[in-house]
């Protein structure tokens, strides 16, 4: 496993909500972070951001990880959830705010908006 | 360089013949599409599995050449 890949594993499996994006959840850098940033503040999920821009590495290396093409990219308890699409999709339906707490992970709203 | 509709579309119909496929360009840039891919071949799969089904289809153009492609995903309806 290459040091980008190990570096990955410890920040999925060490934190309950990561998310991988270009920015920072303060000031994300394309409208597909910034979507995801906005569903989890509403949802009021604690969450650790990972800004991909700062680490080319990373950015290649988290879409290998995953299998998965593009950024940003969601992972609770070191399970890859998905990108922006799913996690409205999900949002939307209310599974998001399910997968939270059927992890444990204390939430704000449980209603969809 | 940008992807036109059409040819997104064959790509997923040549890798899932039974799809149906909807595009909407939602910039008129070429570049920010939205798709909605209705397949069979989803039945049964989770969402991640469903578009990164549609994502292979792509080979690999999805996060390259295809920077913005909103994807819905669904099995038809019984």
């Amino acid at each position: 496993m290459s040091d980008a890949q190990q570096s990955i594993e410890n920040t999925v499996k060490s934190q309950d909500v990561v998310l991988f994006m270009k920015g920072t959840k303060q000031f994300p850098q394309c409208g597909f972070s910034a979507q995801v940033v906005q569903i989890l503040e509403y949802v009021g999920a604690d969450y650790t951001d990972v800004n991909v821009l700062e680490d080319m590495d990373i950015r290649e290396g988290v879409k290998e990880y995953s299998n998965w093409p593009t950024i940003p990219q969601l992972y609770i308890k070191g399970e890859f959830v998905g990108g922006c699409d799913i996690v409205r999709e999900m949002f939307q339906a209310g599974e998001l705010q399910q997968m939270f707490t059927d992890n444990g992970i204390a939430v704000k709203n449980t209603e969809s908006a | 360089m940008p992807m036109n509709a059409a040819e997104i579309e064959k790509m997923i119909t040549d890798a899932m013949p039974d799809a149906r496929v909807e595009i909407r360009d939602l910039a008129g840039d070429g570049d920010h599409y939205a798709a909605v891919v209705v397949s069979e071949a989803f039945r049964g799969k989770s969402r991640v599995q469903q578009h990164q089904m549609v994502y292979s289809a792509l080979q690999g153009k999805m996060g390259g050449t295809l920077h913005a492609l909103a994807l819905q995903t669904s099995a038809p309806e019984a």
